[in-house]
Protein backbone atom coordinates (compact mmCIF):
# COMPACT_ATOMS: atom_id res chain seq x y z
CA UNK A 1 0.00 0.00 0.00
CA UNK A 2 1.82 2.92 -1.19
CA UNK A 3 0.90 6.20 -0.13
CA UNK A 4 2.46 8.45 -2.52
CA UNK A 5 4.42 11.41 -2.57
CA UNK A 6 2.61 13.59 0.53
CA UNK A 7 1.99 10.54 2.72
CA UNK A 8 2.90 12.53 5.36
CA UNK A 9 -0.10 14.46 5.58
CA UNK A 10 -2.05 11.78 5.27
CA UNK A 11 -0.38 9.89 8.47
CA UNK A 12 -0.96 12.92 9.92
CA UNK A 13 -4.76 13.30 9.27
CA UNK A 14 -5.44 9.83 10.29
CA UNK A 15 -3.51 10.00 13.36
CA UNK A 16 -4.74 13.59 14.71
CA UNK A 17 -8.14 11.43 13.96
CA UNK A 18 -7.48 8.79 15.73
CA UNK A 19 -5.69 10.92 18.74
CA UNK A 20 -9.20 12.96 19.05
CA UNK A 21 -11.31 9.94 19.22
CA UNK A 22 -8.95 8.06 21.84
CA UNK A 23 -9.37 11.06 24.20
CA UNK A 24 -13.50 11.40 23.53
CA UNK A 25 -13.19 7.63 24.59
CA UNK A 26 -10.95 7.48 27.65
CA UNK A 27 -12.99 11.38 28.63
CA UNK A 28 -15.80 9.19 28.88
CA UNK A 29 -14.31 6.14 30.51
CA UNK A 30 -12.73 8.05 33.17
CA UNK A 31 -15.26 10.23 33.59
CA UNK A 32 -17.76 7.63 34.40
CA UNK A 33 -15.24 5.86 36.88
CA UNK A 34 -15.13 9.05 38.63
CA UNK A 35 -18.61 9.65 39.46
CA UNK A 36 -19.26 6.10 40.26
CA UNK A 37 -16.73 6.54 42.55
CA UNK A 38 -18.35 9.86 43.84
CA UNK A 39 -21.46 8.30 44.07
CA UNK A 40 -20.32 5.33 46.16
CA UNK A 41 -18.59 7.44 48.23
CA UNK A 42 -21.55 9.49 48.96
CA UNK A 43 -24.14 6.63 49.43
CA UNK A 44 -20.96 5.11 52.30
CA UNK A 45 -21.26 8.20 54.00
CA UNK A 46 -24.95 7.61 54.31
CA UNK A 47 -26.71 10.04 52.07
CA UNK A 48 -29.51 8.80 50.01
CA UNK A 49 -31.60 10.20 46.92
CA UNK A 50 -35.57 10.67 47.53
CA UNK A 51 -36.70 7.51 45.00
CA UNK A 52 -34.10 5.25 46.69
CA UNK A 53 -36.08 6.53 50.26
CA UNK A 54 -39.23 5.53 48.78
CA UNK A 55 -38.33 2.19 47.02
CA UNK A 56 -36.49 1.21 50.38
CA UNK A 57 -39.81 1.70 52.15
CA UNK A 58 -41.92 -0.19 49.39
CA UNK A 59 -39.69 -3.12 49.82
CA UNK B 1 -41.82 0.13 27.17
CA UNK B 2 -42.53 3.02 24.80
CA UNK B 3 -39.86 5.76 24.13
CA UNK B 4 -41.41 7.98 26.61
CA UNK B 5 -40.27 5.68 29.50
CA UNK B 6 -36.86 6.35 28.50
CA UNK B 7 -37.79 10.09 30.24
CA UNK B 8 -36.71 8.78 33.30
CA UNK B 9 -33.35 8.82 34.22
CA UNK B 10 -33.09 5.41 36.03
CA UNK B 11 -34.56 3.68 33.12
CA UNK B 12 -32.26 5.54 30.27
CA UNK B 13 -29.55 4.49 32.57
CA UNK B 14 -30.89 0.78 31.85
CA UNK B 15 -31.37 1.11 28.82
CA UNK B 16 -28.19 2.64 28.04
CA UNK B 17 -26.35 0.17 29.43
CA UNK B 18 -27.88 -2.86 27.10
CA UNK B 19 -27.58 -0.50 24.54
CA UNK B 20 -23.96 0.29 24.65
CA UNK B 21 -23.15 -3.48 25.15
CA UNK B 22 -24.27 -3.83 21.81
CA UNK B 23 -23.27 -0.44 20.24
CA UNK B 24 -19.58 -0.77 20.74
CA UNK B 25 -18.35 -3.74 19.25
CA UNK B 26 -20.54 -2.74 16.09
CA UNK B 27 -18.94 0.13 16.45
CA UNK B 28 -15.89 -1.44 15.88
CA UNK B 29 -16.39 -4.03 13.21
CA UNK B 30 -17.39 -1.35 10.69
CA UNK B 31 -14.39 1.06 11.51
CA UNK B 32 -12.13 -1.75 10.77
CA UNK B 33 -14.34 -2.84 7.69
CA UNK B 34 -14.20 0.89 6.62
CA UNK B 35 -10.51 1.25 7.54
CA UNK B 36 -9.43 -1.81 5.35
CA UNK B 37 -11.56 -0.45 2.14
CA UNK B 38 -10.35 2.76 2.76
CA UNK B 39 -6.77 1.95 2.21
CA UNK B 40 -7.01 -1.84 0.79
CA UNK B 41 -10.02 -1.26 -1.90
CA UNK B 42 -10.37 1.81 -2.93
CA UNK B 43 -7.96 3.07 -5.46
CA UNK B 44 -6.13 6.17 -6.03
CA UNK B 45 -7.97 8.89 -7.34
CA UNK B 46 -6.04 10.04 -10.92
CA UNK B 47 -6.07 13.35 -9.74
CA UNK B 48 -5.11 13.56 -6.24
CA UNK B 49 -3.05 10.42 -5.93
CA UNK B 50 -3.51 8.72 -2.32
CA UNK B 51 -3.90 11.87 -0.37
CA UNK B 52 -7.84 11.66 -1.96
CA UNK B 53 -7.84 8.61 1.09
CA UNK B 54 -8.11 11.68 4.13
CA UNK B 55 -11.60 12.27 2.24
CA UNK B 56 -12.82 8.90 4.39
CA UNK B 57 -12.19 11.55 7.34
CA UNK B 58 -12.78 14.38 6.51
CA UNK B 59 -16.29 13.89 4.95
CA UNK B 60 -17.76 11.92 7.76
CA UNK B 61 -16.33 14.17 10.46
CA UNK B 62 -17.89 17.01 8.53
CA UNK B 63 -21.43 15.22 8.22
CA UNK B 64 -20.88 14.25 11.98
CA UNK B 65 -19.98 17.80 13.04
CA UNK B 66 -23.03 19.26 11.15
CA UNK B 67 -25.71 16.28 12.17
CA UNK B 68 -23.98 16.93 16.00
CA UNK B 69 -25.87 20.44 15.76
CA UNK B 70 -28.94 19.57 14.35
CA UNK B 71 -29.44 16.62 17.10
CA UNK B 72 -28.24 19.02 19.68
CA UNK B 73 -31.19 21.61 17.97
CA UNK B 74 -33.37 18.98 18.79
CA UNK B 75 -32.26 18.65 22.29
CA UNK B 76 -32.83 22.47 22.38
CA UNK B 77 -36.35 22.71 21.26
CA UNK B 78 -37.46 19.23 24.09
CA UNK B 79 -35.53 21.61 26.82
CA UNK B 80 -37.51 25.00 25.40
CA UNK B 81 -40.99 23.75 24.36
CA UNK B 82 -41.69 20.48 25.15
CA UNK B 83 -39.64 20.29 28.80
CA UNK B 84 -38.41 16.59 28.42
CA UNK B 85 -36.72 15.95 31.04
CA UNK B 86 -33.62 14.51 29.63
CA UNK B 87 -34.04 17.24 26.81
CA UNK B 88 -30.23 19.22 28.84
CA UNK B 89 -28.91 16.45 29.49
CA UNK B 90 -28.20 15.34 25.55
CA UNK B 91 -27.78 18.53 24.60
CA UNK B 92 -24.75 19.35 27.45
CA UNK B 93 -23.49 15.77 26.49
CA UNK B 94 -23.74 16.51 22.91
CA UNK B 95 -21.40 19.57 22.88
CA UNK B 96 -18.08 18.70 23.19
CA UNK B 97 -18.01 15.12 20.87
CA UNK B 98 -20.00 17.93 18.42
CA UNK B 99 -16.72 20.42 18.60
CA UNK B 100 -13.78 17.36 18.20
CA UNK B 101 -15.46 15.96 15.39
CA UNK B 102 -15.74 19.55 13.95
CA UNK B 103 -11.89 19.84 14.80
CA UNK B 104 -11.48 16.53 13.08
CA UNK B 105 -12.82 17.96 9.86
CA UNK B 106 -10.57 21.26 9.61
CA UNK B 107 -7.62 19.81 10.64
CA UNK B 108 -8.14 16.55 8.13
CA UNK B 109 -9.27 19.11 5.55
CA UNK B 110 -6.02 21.26 6.41
CA UNK B 111 -3.92 18.23 5.95
CA UNK B 112 -5.51 17.70 2.53
CA UNK B 113 -5.38 21.01 1.33
CA UNK B 114 -1.74 21.34 2.04
CA UNK B 115 -1.04 19.39 -0.69
CA UNK B 116 -3.56 19.93 -3.25
CA UNK B 117 -4.31 23.24 -3.02
CA UNK B 118 -0.52 24.44 -1.54
CA UNK B 119 -2.06 25.92 1.48
CA UNK B 120 -3.53 25.06 4.89
CA UNK B 121 -5.87 27.20 4.98
CA UNK B 122 -8.08 29.57 2.53
CA UNK B 123 -10.70 32.02 3.57
CA UNK B 124 -13.28 30.03 1.26
CA UNK B 125 -17.14 30.48 2.32
CA UNK B 126 -17.19 27.20 3.57
CA UNK B 127 -14.08 26.84 5.17
CA UNK B 128 -15.10 30.03 7.32
CA UNK B 129 -18.60 28.92 7.97
CA UNK B 130 -17.26 25.67 9.65
CA UNK B 131 -14.63 27.61 11.89
CA UNK B 132 -17.81 29.68 12.79
CA UNK B 133 -19.61 26.32 13.84
CA UNK B 134 -16.38 25.21 15.83
CA UNK B 135 -16.31 28.68 17.44
CA UNK B 136 -19.90 28.32 18.26
CA UNK B 137 -19.15 24.77 20.10
CA UNK B 138 -16.37 26.37 21.69
CA UNK B 139 -18.44 29.24 23.08
CA UNK B 140 -21.36 26.74 24.25
CA UNK B 141 -19.20 24.90 26.46
CA UNK B 142 -17.80 27.65 27.87
CA UNK B 143 -20.96 28.37 28.78
CA UNK B 144 -21.93 25.33 30.44
CA UNK B 145 -18.57 25.51 32.32
CA UNK B 146 -19.92 29.12 33.61
CA UNK B 147 -22.98 28.21 35.33
CA UNK B 148 -23.54 26.20 38.37
CA UNK B 149 -27.01 25.08 37.94
CA UNK B 150 -27.46 22.62 35.26
CA UNK B 151 -30.96 23.74 34.08
CA UNK B 152 -30.78 26.97 33.81
CA UNK B 153 -27.56 26.60 31.71
CA UNK B 154 -29.42 23.93 29.92
CA UNK B 155 -32.01 26.43 28.93
CA UNK B 156 -29.62 29.44 27.78
CA UNK B 157 -28.06 26.82 26.21
CA UNK B 158 -30.91 25.31 23.81
CA UNK B 159 -31.58 29.19 23.61
CA UNK B 160 -27.76 29.75 21.67
CA UNK B 161 -28.27 26.09 19.61
CA UNK B 162 -31.28 27.19 18.01
CA UNK B 163 -29.76 30.71 17.12
CA UNK B 164 -26.34 29.09 16.12
CA UNK B 165 -28.71 26.56 13.97
CA UNK B 166 -28.89 29.50 11.15
CA UNK B 167 -25.60 28.55 10.39
CA UNK B 168 -26.22 25.20 9.52
CA UNK B 169 -27.87 25.92 5.62
CA UNK B 170 -24.98 28.22 5.28
CA UNK B 171 -22.64 25.78 4.97
CA UNK B 172 -24.42 23.12 3.17
CA UNK B 173 -24.88 25.93 0.68
CA UNK B 174 -22.18 27.86 0.52
CA UNK B 175 -20.03 25.87 -1.94
CA UNK B 176 -23.36 26.77 -4.53
CA UNK B 177 -23.75 30.08 -3.64
CA UNK B 178 -20.23 31.29 -3.28
CA UNK B 179 -18.05 28.78 -5.00
CA UNK B 180 -14.46 29.34 -4.51
CA UNK B 181 -12.01 26.77 -3.72
CA UNK B 182 -13.62 24.02 -2.12
CA UNK B 183 -15.26 20.84 -4.01
CA UNK B 184 -19.08 21.33 -4.48
CA UNK B 185 -21.39 19.21 -3.65
CA UNK B 186 -20.82 15.28 -4.85
CA UNK B 187 -22.80 13.35 -2.33
CA UNK B 188 -26.10 14.92 -1.38
CA UNK B 189 -27.12 16.57 -4.75
CA UNK B 190 -30.10 16.65 -7.05
CA UNK B 191 -28.77 13.99 -9.37
CA UNK B 192 -27.31 11.99 -7.38
CA UNK B 193 -23.95 11.39 -6.18
CA UNK B 194 -20.73 11.82 -8.58
CA UNK B 195 -18.27 9.93 -6.67
CA UNK B 196 -17.44 6.38 -8.39
CA UNK B 197 -18.76 3.42 -6.28
CA UNK B 198 -15.41 2.38 -5.49
CA UNK B 199 -14.92 5.54 -3.38
CA UNK B 200 -18.10 6.09 -2.50
CA UNK B 201 -18.63 2.42 -0.70
CA UNK B 202 -15.67 3.13 1.59
CA UNK B 203 -17.01 6.82 1.79
CA UNK B 204 -20.70 5.16 3.07
CA UNK B 205 -19.54 2.42 5.61
CA UNK B 206 -16.97 5.29 7.14
CA UNK B 207 -20.11 7.78 7.18
CA UNK B 208 -21.61 4.75 9.26
CA UNK B 209 -19.15 3.88 11.45
CA UNK B 210 -18.66 7.56 12.68
CA UNK B 211 -22.16 7.94 13.05
CA UNK B 212 -22.65 4.74 15.43
CA UNK B 213 -19.24 6.08 17.36
CA UNK B 214 -21.15 9.35 17.60
CA UNK B 215 -24.01 7.36 18.85
CA UNK B 216 -22.07 5.59 21.17
CA UNK B 217 -20.47 8.62 22.89
CA UNK B 218 -22.97 10.50 23.13
CA UNK B 219 -24.91 8.07 24.86
CA UNK B 220 -21.93 7.36 26.82
CA UNK B 221 -22.08 11.29 28.01
CA UNK B 222 -25.77 11.38 28.22
CA UNK B 223 -25.33 8.27 31.40
CA UNK B 224 -22.21 10.46 32.65
CA UNK B 225 -24.50 13.81 33.13
CA UNK B 226 -27.14 12.08 34.57
CA UNK B 227 -24.52 10.30 37.20
CA UNK B 228 -22.93 13.99 37.51
CA UNK B 229 -26.70 15.52 38.38
CA UNK B 230 -27.31 12.74 40.85
CA UNK B 231 -23.61 13.60 42.86
CA UNK B 232 -24.68 17.27 42.77
CA UNK B 233 -28.52 16.63 44.06
CA UNK B 234 -26.64 13.89 46.57
CA UNK B 235 -24.16 17.04 47.74
CA UNK B 236 -27.23 19.55 47.83
CA UNK B 237 -28.68 17.07 50.37
CA UNK B 238 -25.62 16.42 52.50
CA UNK B 239 -24.99 20.16 52.69
CA UNK B 240 -28.62 20.43 53.77
CA UNK B 241 -28.53 17.83 56.47
CA UNK B 242 -25.13 19.59 57.64
CA UNK C 1 -47.88 51.50 22.45
CA UNK C 2 -47.64 53.73 24.75
CA UNK C 3 -45.85 52.20 26.26
CA UNK C 4 -42.98 51.07 23.99
CA UNK C 5 -42.68 55.14 23.12
CA UNK C 6 -42.05 55.55 26.68
CA UNK C 7 -39.72 53.10 27.09
CA UNK C 8 -38.09 53.94 24.25
CA UNK C 9 -37.59 58.03 25.00
CA UNK C 10 -36.45 56.73 28.48
CA UNK C 11 -33.39 54.43 27.55
CA UNK C 12 -32.28 57.65 25.34
CA UNK C 13 -32.49 60.23 27.73
CA UNK C 14 -30.75 57.54 30.38
CA UNK C 15 -27.91 56.89 28.05
CA UNK C 16 -27.20 60.54 26.76
CA UNK C 17 -27.36 61.41 30.58
CA UNK C 18 -23.89 61.75 32.35
CA UNK C 19 -22.95 57.87 33.58
CA UNK C 20 -25.05 56.50 30.56
CA UNK C 21 -21.72 56.19 28.62
CA UNK C 22 -23.23 56.38 25.08
CA UNK C 23 -20.66 58.54 23.98
CA UNK C 24 -17.88 56.64 25.35
CA UNK C 25 -17.99 53.86 22.37
CA UNK C 26 -17.54 57.25 19.61
CA UNK C 27 -14.14 57.56 21.71
CA UNK C 28 -13.16 53.97 21.79
CA UNK C 29 -14.35 53.99 18.41
CA UNK C 30 -11.63 56.89 18.08
CA UNK C 31 -8.85 54.95 19.99
CA UNK C 32 -8.98 51.45 18.04
CA UNK C 33 -8.57 53.76 14.57
CA UNK C 34 -5.86 55.28 16.20
CA UNK C 35 -4.11 52.34 17.24
CA UNK C 36 -4.37 50.37 13.96
CA UNK C 37 -1.86 52.62 12.16
CA UNK C 38 0.42 53.05 14.69
CA UNK C 39 0.50 49.61 14.78
CA UNK C 40 0.27 49.06 10.99
CA UNK C 41 2.95 51.88 10.15
CA UNK C 42 1.97 54.95 8.07
CA UNK C 43 2.06 53.86 4.73
CA UNK C 44 -1.06 55.30 3.56
CA UNK C 45 -1.84 52.64 0.12
CA UNK C 46 -1.73 50.19 2.65
CA UNK C 47 -4.26 51.82 4.88
CA UNK C 48 -6.29 53.07 1.89
CA UNK C 49 -7.07 49.65 1.53
CA UNK C 50 -7.51 48.02 4.91
CA UNK C 51 -9.43 51.14 5.89
CA UNK C 52 -12.94 49.76 5.48
CA UNK C 53 -11.76 46.75 7.70
CA UNK C 54 -10.56 48.51 10.16
CA UNK C 55 -13.48 50.83 10.66
CA UNK C 56 -15.63 47.91 10.63
CA UNK C 57 -13.74 45.87 13.28
CA UNK C 58 -13.51 49.22 15.34
CA UNK C 59 -17.15 49.55 15.20
CA UNK C 60 -17.85 45.68 15.82
CA UNK C 61 -15.33 46.03 19.07
CA UNK C 62 -16.97 49.77 20.47
CA UNK C 63 -21.22 47.67 19.45
CA UNK C 64 -19.74 44.82 21.53
CA UNK C 65 -18.23 46.31 24.26
CA UNK C 66 -21.21 48.79 24.88
CA UNK C 67 -23.65 45.58 25.43
CA UNK C 68 -23.67 44.95 29.11
CA UNK C 69 -25.05 49.15 29.13
CA UNK C 70 -28.31 46.98 27.05
CA UNK C 71 -29.95 45.01 29.79
CA UNK C 72 -27.85 44.95 33.16
CA UNK C 73 -28.76 48.59 34.85
CA UNK C 74 -31.97 47.88 33.96
CA UNK C 75 -31.76 44.20 35.98
CA UNK C 76 -29.50 45.94 38.74
CA UNK C 77 -32.37 48.31 39.84
CA UNK C 78 -35.47 46.02 39.01
CA UNK C 79 -37.08 48.04 35.59
CA UNK C 80 -36.26 44.48 34.04
CA UNK C 81 -38.76 42.96 36.22
CA UNK C 82 -41.46 45.56 35.86
CA UNK C 83 -40.74 45.50 31.81
CA UNK C 84 -41.01 41.81 32.20
CA UNK C 85 -44.42 41.79 34.01
CA UNK C 86 -45.55 44.79 32.14
CA UNK C 87 -48.31 44.67 29.37
CA UNK C 88 -46.02 45.03 26.78
CA UNK C 89 -44.98 42.01 24.34
CA UNK C 90 -41.73 41.43 25.84
CA UNK C 91 -40.40 40.59 22.04
CA UNK C 92 -41.36 44.36 21.71
CA UNK C 93 -40.23 45.71 24.68
CA UNK C 94 -36.38 44.39 24.48
CA UNK C 95 -36.63 44.95 20.83
CA UNK C 96 -37.15 48.49 21.57
CA UNK C 97 -34.15 48.71 24.04
CA UNK C 98 -32.08 47.59 21.45
CA UNK C 99 -33.35 50.32 19.05
CA UNK C 100 -32.99 52.66 21.41
CA UNK C 101 -29.33 51.52 22.15
CA UNK C 102 -28.72 51.52 18.62
CA UNK C 103 -29.78 55.32 18.44
CA UNK C 104 -27.83 56.20 20.99
CA UNK C 105 -23.88 53.73 21.00
CA UNK C 106 -23.77 52.90 17.07
CA UNK C 107 -25.35 55.49 15.18
CA UNK C 108 -22.46 58.26 16.80
CA UNK C 109 -20.21 55.44 15.30
CA UNK C 110 -21.70 55.59 11.95
CA UNK C 111 -21.62 59.77 12.53
CA UNK C 112 -17.89 59.61 13.57
CA UNK C 113 -16.82 56.58 10.76
CA UNK C 114 -16.80 59.37 7.69
CA UNK C 115 -13.95 61.52 10.09
CA UNK C 116 -12.09 58.49 11.42
CA UNK C 117 -12.02 57.71 7.03
CA UNK C 118 -10.16 60.89 6.74
CA UNK C 119 -7.40 59.64 8.96
CA UNK C 120 -7.06 56.05 7.28
CA UNK C 121 -6.56 58.10 3.75
CA UNK C 122 -10.18 56.96 2.19
CA UNK C 123 -10.94 58.56 -0.98
CA UNK C 124 -14.88 60.27 -0.77
CA UNK C 125 -16.61 57.81 -2.59
CA UNK C 126 -14.72 54.63 -0.36
CA UNK C 127 -15.95 56.64 2.84
CA UNK C 128 -19.24 56.99 1.80
CA UNK C 129 -19.61 53.28 1.10
CA UNK C 130 -18.22 52.55 4.66
CA UNK C 131 -20.81 54.56 6.33
CA UNK C 132 -23.72 52.93 4.26
CA UNK C 133 -22.61 49.84 5.20
CA UNK C 134 -22.01 50.45 8.80
CA UNK C 135 -25.72 52.49 8.76
CA UNK C 136 -26.95 49.23 7.32
CA UNK C 137 -25.13 47.10 9.10
CA UNK C 138 -24.71 47.48 13.01
CA UNK C 139 -28.33 47.45 13.70
CA UNK C 140 -28.04 44.12 12.68
CA UNK C 141 -24.61 44.30 15.23
CA UNK C 142 -27.11 45.65 18.21
CA UNK C 143 -29.92 43.02 17.92
CA UNK C 144 -27.61 39.77 17.75
CA UNK C 145 -25.54 41.88 20.92
CA UNK C 146 -28.97 41.62 22.52
CA UNK C 147 -29.40 37.68 22.68
CA UNK C 148 -25.70 37.61 24.30
CA UNK C 149 -27.16 40.79 26.37
CA UNK C 150 -29.79 39.03 27.42
CA UNK C 151 -27.77 35.76 28.28
CA UNK C 152 -25.39 37.37 30.38
CA UNK C 153 -28.67 39.26 32.33
CA UNK C 154 -30.38 35.83 32.84
CA UNK C 155 -27.20 33.79 33.91
CA UNK C 156 -25.77 36.67 36.07
CA UNK C 157 -22.16 36.14 33.66
CA UNK C 158 -20.22 38.73 32.39
CA UNK C 159 -16.57 38.73 32.01
CA UNK C 160 -15.39 37.66 28.94
CA UNK C 161 -18.47 34.78 28.09
CA UNK C 162 -20.72 37.81 26.53
CA UNK C 163 -18.39 38.04 23.65
CA UNK C 164 -17.09 34.87 22.96
CA UNK C 165 -21.14 34.39 22.27
CA UNK C 166 -21.99 36.92 19.88
CA UNK C 167 -18.94 37.45 17.92
CA UNK C 168 -19.23 33.96 16.07
CA UNK C 169 -22.80 35.28 15.04
CA UNK C 170 -21.69 38.43 14.00
CA UNK C 171 -18.57 37.36 11.89
CA UNK C 172 -21.27 37.23 8.62
CA UNK C 173 -22.07 40.81 9.34
CA UNK C 174 -18.28 41.70 9.23
CA UNK C 175 -17.65 39.90 6.23
CA UNK C 176 -20.24 41.19 4.19
CA UNK C 177 -19.58 45.08 5.28
CA UNK C 178 -15.89 44.87 4.59
CA UNK C 179 -17.28 42.81 1.29
CA UNK C 180 -19.80 45.36 0.13
CA UNK C 181 -17.50 48.39 1.36
CA UNK C 182 -14.69 47.08 -0.96
CA UNK C 183 -16.95 46.69 -3.83
CA UNK C 184 -17.87 49.78 -4.14
CA UNK C 185 -14.41 50.68 -4.05
CA UNK C 186 -12.29 48.35 -6.29
CA UNK C 187 -14.72 46.21 -8.43
CA UNK C 188 -15.37 43.91 -10.04
CA UNK C 189 -18.35 42.68 -7.72
CA UNK C 190 -21.01 45.31 -8.06
CA UNK C 191 -21.97 46.76 -4.41
CA UNK C 192 -25.35 45.34 -4.71
CA UNK C 193 -25.22 42.04 -4.20
CA UNK C 194 -23.28 42.04 -0.75
CA UNK C 195 -24.80 45.05 0.50
CA UNK C 196 -28.49 42.97 -0.18
CA UNK C 197 -27.18 40.49 1.52
CA UNK C 198 -26.05 42.39 4.58
CA UNK C 199 -29.27 44.08 4.43
CA UNK C 200 -31.09 40.47 4.64
CA UNK C 201 -28.58 39.80 7.54
CA UNK C 202 -29.89 43.24 9.56
CA UNK C 203 -33.41 42.38 8.79
CA UNK C 204 -33.23 38.89 10.29
CA UNK C 205 -31.53 39.52 13.29
CA UNK C 206 -34.50 42.38 13.63
CA UNK C 207 -36.67 39.29 14.10
CA UNK C 208 -34.57 36.58 15.76
CA UNK C 209 -32.93 38.94 17.96
CA UNK C 210 -35.68 40.16 20.27
CA UNK C 211 -37.04 36.57 20.16
CA UNK C 212 -34.07 34.63 21.24
CA UNK C 213 -33.47 37.58 23.82
CA UNK C 214 -36.94 37.50 25.37
CA UNK C 215 -36.67 33.86 24.81
CA UNK C 216 -33.36 33.98 27.55
CA UNK C 217 -34.70 36.69 30.07
CA UNK C 218 -38.31 34.51 30.57
CA UNK C 219 -36.05 31.40 31.09
CA UNK C 220 -33.36 32.51 33.26
CA UNK C 221 -35.49 35.08 35.55
CA UNK C 222 -38.29 32.99 36.48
Amino acid sequence: MALGPHAAFIVAAYAMSAAVVAALVVWVVVDHRAQMRTLADLEASGVRRRSDASRQAAQ
Amino acid sequence: MGLIDLANPSRFLAFSHRLLQALVPVTAALFAVGLYLAFFVAPDDYQQGATVRIMFIHVPAAWLGMMCWTVMSIAALGTLVWRHPLADVALKAATPIGAAFTFICLFAGSMWGRPMWGTYWVWDARLTSVLIMFLMYLGLIALWRAVDDPSRAGRAAAILTLVGAVNLPIIKFSVDWWNTLHQPASVIRLGGPTIHPTILLPLLVMVLAFTLLFVTLHVSAMRNEILRRRVRTLRLMQAEAA
Amino acid sequence: MEALAALLLRDMRLAVRVGGGALVGVLFFLIVVTIVPLGVGPDLALLARIGPAILWIGALLASLLALDRLLAADHDDGSLDLILTGRAPLELAVAVKALAHWVTTSLPLVIAAPALGLFLNLEPGAIGAVALTLLVGTPALTFIGLIGAALAVALRRGGLLLPVLVLPLTIPILIFGVSASNAAIVGPVPFGAPFAILAALTLMSLVIGPFAAAAALRHGLE
